[in-house]
């Protein structure tokens, strides 16, 4: 993505932004690089939708069995992993407030926490899956829990798996993503003129955690 | 004029109400098509003369269509499509919805040959016996990935699903024989599962039932499309019985139901039987031959240890011939025994 | 480099700019080493990359084509045996649509035009550019290498449970089209901050040219559409290895499901494929006619109106799959939407040349294949949208026709004449004009011989995939493939002309059509960053051919 490069500046006003000599000017090409994120996020709302459709089809197919199975989730973990993105992405709105005003050592700060809470969020979801493992609530062919003799049961834990586990990939990817832009910030690059790195790894993060506000109530509420 | 257009068009005979509809259609949108690719066709080679390049830097003319020639544009090709619209979907509606006094026949598409029954009647294999001028309703799955029901004398389709059934239906309106072709992609021999469908009269139609419902074995609706794609078996029913006459099973078990010396042999294949210690089991093709090799070792409660042993004196092959031409002594309801969860389809609204 | 000065006299003509090309060489020639190719970030030089290897997967695809018309000689077995022939035909797909078809006309002459066309000096992210080219590339190799490890033989639309059951190598060629699928992804992404945001100043959005329209709505529904094909792609890999069941009746599973998220990236991708060609038929009919396109905002809008209505339009792959009868009228109403669209470009296009000036060279015999190609695959289209004429047609050889005609026919035919029309803008030489029309006219006339009998075929009942076939069908099958030997040798003699052309043809003029289109308002080979200076400014719009000593021009509609 061709966002702004700032050369490494040291301590003290962080350095205008490089402009790419094909754009017209600067605002140009931050609006660019915005508009490029917009559409790329679009992208992985239709990657996650079609996961959504194939829910809705199996739940109309199965409904005692998906409810039945839905229940099997544990609410408190899975609520608390709702609070820690959500919280996540709070930080990570007040990375960019903190980029405008060239606050580079606070946007480091926020980052580290939004880093920090997602590996949380990833380790609650290894506890959720290791119990799911014990229990032989697995996809496909590798079901073998006893508790419920409904059909379609195994069909709800391998929509199950798929999704958290398509979700927890794009947790990770957001958290490199964000520990690079951290880097950035930790080199002093960003100011009002230039903060497009901050906001472009920001809106990924919204992102990650929106999928994850969908799948939440999917999953474990309904 | 039919004929005609059928030659120029390489379209198959007609052979069943749908076959007309779906035809009068296509003469509808084939003659709209090529009169108006002429017009257009036309209009363009005059063009192309009338307004050739003179000088090489000619300039033009600033042409700008009104807004009456882009509204007909947009509404000359919407109102034939609309019109074709309504005409199809009314057809595509027609065919889909089988009228109420039709003939039900199973169809299951498995790689890679056809298999059909009556509910109340014979099955085959790659051949499909019908009456003329009746509506039938196919009722199609499939065993194992997807197949197409194809006959294109009829100008029928419809995919065979693997899990649910699918349904459509015809009325043949002259007999003779069909071919049926599958046309959804199946894997090796997707191009060999061909079959057949054979239209009778009525006064034929009556006397094929007849002979279907009179002896199982003898009037076998046999006669196969290919004949390497028979399973086997057919065969070996046929050799079972006279090997079974030979040794002289027929002393003591019947086929028409009645038990004599020992059980009867019709129905006997996968019935829930009663041994004489008690237990309850499924009789199958191990059953079968153990009581003929072992007889004394699990015997039906009810008969007399009276059977003699037949080992050394049946082959390998001769054993299970036997056991075929069992299987295929079942009862004239084919219903009994069978699992309760039957065919999952609408009763016809 | 021969001077503009024919442009310069022209009345109306845009002034040439001020310096001088010779400090300023043209991309071809700037940068001689290989690692200025592989690691270029000019737009232009990835175009001629992608023009390169698609032309070759082309070739790959038509091996493959060729061996399948060649064991359908006779109706028994050939010259292969029936699993190689199942695995000839689903390369032959896949390589033709995911190798071929989708990337050409964006990735090789999208990337070239566009930013000229919009006055910029490049895409909006050039590295994303680069990037696109060779997850391209990578995608490819992965499935090249799976079909030499013996390649899968579900078709190109590997429906289920046949694919997931099949032990042939699903998994490679199914990776590798979803490499591919962010190349796609990432060259309409590309495309569309392009347009939003590096137009120069002035040229408004009714003031682009159609072939931008054009790529805009085809990168609308490259960025929209492919994310579906994939998670389909990912899941069925996923359920060929580790058998999950999501598709699979055994495992509770819906065949028809898989369908459904199939053909909802796979109905917009045939559009992505023609849309392309319908902007540069727009470009060529306007310049070989010398005139104003018919009707310019019709054909911009009917490009959006194609891109948006094909999404709602999948079902009509599937009105014999069991679907309810509410389902099959809803999708084909739509799809006669689709329909309209198209014949409003029909129409526009043979307006343009009404009161133009037609100069028949090339490009412009392409467009007329092009032109009756695109009516007769087009209303094939409709009859297949009526439901009830689907039902006998399905799955046969009128399928393949119809889609033959438009991908073969239109697409194929707009590749052509934008690599003629082009040619010299891209590589400021030109081909010998006699071989153009000659191989123009064994194409148009093989692809006939190759595609009309198959529509016969499909209504005489022949399915498709079938490597025997009953003998009633043999004669249509000879005289398809003594077509597809015509059509292969008309490409071949394309090929030799043209690569002759590169290496000894003649120099050509920065702008030989005398084309007013935007493209044309820079050297030809362009200069490495297209301008020179700021942003250049075009007074008119493009294709403006009028006499400025004549009337003033009415507003356009």
């Amino acid at each position: 993505m061709q966002s702004s490069s700032a050369v490494a500046g040291t301590a003290g006003a962080p350095p205008l932004p490089k402009l790419a000599h094909h754009f017209a000017s600067l605002e140009v090409q931050n609006h660019a690089a915005r508009l490029g994120m917009w559409l790329f996020l679009a992208t992985e709302i239709l990657l996650f939708a079609g996961l959504f459709v194939i829910y809705a089809c199996y739940r109309f197919m199965f409904p005692e069995a998906f409810a039945e199975a839905s229940r099997q989730l544990d609410l408190t973990m899975g609520t608390i992993n709702t609070l820690v993105l959500i919280t996540s992405s709070f930080t990570a709105a007040m990375a960019v407030h903190y980029a405008k005003e060239a606050k580079n050592k606070q946007v480091v700060v926020m980052f580290v926490l939004t880093i920090l809470m997602a590996m949380g969020f990833l380790v609650i979801k290894y506890f959720e899956y290791a119990h799911k493992i014990h229990e032989g609530q697995l996809p496909g062919p590798h079901y073998t829990y006893p508790g419920i003799q409904l059909p379609g049961v195994a069909m709800y834990f391998t929509i199950y798996f798929l999704s958290t586990g398509l979700h927890a990939f794009h947790v990770i990817v957001g958290m490199i993503v964000l520990a690079w832009v951290t880097l950035k910030a930790m080199r002093n690059e960003f100011s009002y003129r230039n903060y497009t790195a901050v906001e472009l790894g920001s809106m990924y993060w919204h992102l990650v955690d929106l999928v994850w506000i969908f799948l939440f109530p999917m999953l474990y509420l309904i | 004029m039919n004929e005609l257009m059928n030659n120029i068009l390489f379209l198959p005979e007609r052979a069943s109400t749908f076959a007309e509809r779906v035809d009068n259609l296509h003469y509808f949108v084939i003659a709209v098509t090529m009169l108006s690719s002429l017009a257009v066709g036309t209009t363009a080679v005059y063009f192309f003369f009338r307004y050739r390049r003179r000088t090489p830097n000619q300039a033009t003319e600033y042409v700008v269509p009104s807004v009456k020639t882009e509204f007909l544009f947009v509404s000359l090709p919407l109102v034939f499509f609309l019109t074709w619209f309504v005409i199809g979907f009314r057809d595509f509606v027609w065919v889909s919805t089988p009228p109420k006094d039709a003939m039900d026949v199973y169809v299951m598409g498995k790689q890679w040959m056809w298999k059909f029954s009556y509910p109340e009647g014979p099955n085959g294999v790659n051949v499909l016996h019908v009456p003329a001028n009746r509506p039938v309703r196919l009722l199609i799955t499939s065993r194992d990935v997807l197949h197409s029901f194809f006959v294109p004398s009829f100008r029928i389709k419809m995919d065979a699903v693997p899990g649910r059934y699918t349904q459509t239906w015809f009325e043949a309106t002259k007999p003779g024989t069909y071919q049926i072709l599958c046309t959804e992609y199946c894997g090796l021999s997707h191009s060999k599962m061909l079959g057949e469908v054979v239209v009778l009269s009525a006064e034929q139609w009556d006397a094929w039932v007849k002979e279907q419902r009179q002896g199982y074995l003898a009037n076998r609706q046999d006669a196969l499309a290919d004949v390497s794609l028979v399973p086997h078996t057919a065969r070996m029913a046929e050799q079972g019985q006279k090997v079974a006459a030979e040794v002289g099973c027929f002393k003591c078990h019947t086929v028409n139901g009645e038990p004599h010396i020992g059980p009867t042999f019709l129905g006997l294949y996968g019935k829930q039987e009663t041994l004489q210690d008690g237990v309850s089991l499924r009789v199958d093709e191990a059953y079968i031959t153990q009581s003929m090799m072992d007889p004394g070792a699990h015997l039906t409660a009810g008969f007399p240890n009276v059977m003699p042993t037949f080992q050394g004196k049946l082959t390998g092959p001769q054993t299970a011939a036997i056991v075929e031409y069992i299987k295929t002594l079942r009862t004239p309801d084919i219903r009994t025994g069978a699992s309760s969860q039957g065919p999952v389809y609408e009763p016809i609204q | 480099m021969s001077p503009s000065s024919s442009i310069a006299a022209e009345p109306g003509a845009v002034p040439v700019p001020d310096e001088h090309h010779d400090h300023h060489p043209n991309y071809l020639v700037d940068g001689t080493t290989l690692k200025s190719w592989l690691l270029t970030l000019d737009h232009k030089r990835i175009g001629v990359m992608y023009l390169i290897w698609v032309l070759l997967f082309f070739f790959i695809g038509g091996i493959y084509a060729l061996i399948v018309r060649l064991e359908l000689l006779t109706p028994g077995p050939t010259i292969i045996d029936a699993m190689t022939y199942n695995r000839a035909f689903t390369m032959h797909g896949v390589v033709m649509i995911f190798l071929f078809m989708i990337p050409a006309i964006p990735g090789a002459f999208g990337n070239f035009m566009l930013p000229l066309m919009l006055g910029a000096k490049d895409v909006a992210f050039p590295k994303l550019n680069l990037l696109s080219l060779y997850l391209l590339l990578t995608g490819a190799f992965i499935a090249i290498w799976g079909m030499i490890n013996g390649g899968m033989d579900t078709g190109w639309t590997f429906y289920t449970p046949y694919s997931t059951h099949t032990t042939t190598t699903v998994a490679p060629i199914l990776f590798g089209a979803f490499i591919i699928g962010f190349s796609s992804i990432a060259t309409g992404l590309n495309f569309i901050v392009t347009t939003h945001t590096m137009r120069a100043p002035g040229i408004t959005w009714f003031k682009m040219p159609l072939f931008v329209w054009a790529m805009y709505a085809t990168a609308c529904i490259q960025v929209l559409a492919t994310p579906v094909l994939g998670l389909v792609l990912l899941l069925v890999v996923g359920e060929h290895l580790f058998h999950f069941g999501i598709f699979d009746p055994a495992l509770g599973g819906d065949p028809v499901l898989f369908q459904h998220l199939f053909w909802f990236y796979s109905h917009p991708a045939v559009y992505i494929m023609v849309l392309p060609s319908f902007g540069v038929m727009s470009e060529v009919v306007a310049t070989f006619s010398r005139k104003n396109i018919f009707g310019y905002r019709a054909v911009a809008f009917s490009s959006l109106g194609i891109a948006f209505v094909g999404f709602f339009a999948w079902g009509h792959h599937m009105f014999v799959s069991g679907q309810s009868t509410f389902n099959a009228g809803v999708f084909a109403v739509l799809t006669m939407l689709v329909g309209v669209f198209t014949a409003i470009k029909v129409f526009n296009w043979v307006g343009t040349v009404y009161k133009g000036a037609v100069d028949f060279k090339t490009p412009f015999a392409y467009f007329c294949g092009f032109l009756y190609f695109t009516v007769f695959g087009g209303m094939t289209g409709v009859a297949f949208a009526t439901a009830s004429l689907d039902v006998p047609w399905h799955d046969t050889y009128f399928v393949v026709a119809h889609f033959h005609f438009i991908m073969v026919g239109a697409t194929i035919m707009a590749f052509m004449a934008s690599l003629h029309y082009w040619f010299p803008k891209m590589f400021g030489k030109m081909y010998h004009e006699g071989w153009g029309l000659v191989s123009a006219a064994l194409i148009i006339l093989g692809f006939n011989a190759t595609f009309i009998p198959q529509f016969l075929l499909g209504n005489a009942g022949m399915p498709r995939r079938y490597y025997e076939y009953p003998e009633r069908f043999q004669a249509l099958n000879v005289a398809s493939t003594a077509g597809a030997s015509l059509l292969a040798f008309g490409f071949l003699i394309s090929a030799i002309y043209l690569t002759h052309a590169l290496v000894f043809g003649r120099r050509a003029a920065s702008n030989p059509w005398r084309s007013r289109g935007y493209e044309w308002m820079t050297e030809s080979p362009p200069p490495t960053h297209n301008f020179v200076g700021p942003q250049p400014t075009y007074p008119e719009e493009p294709h403006f051919y009028v006499d400025p000593k004549k009337a003033e021009v009415p507003d356009a509609v």
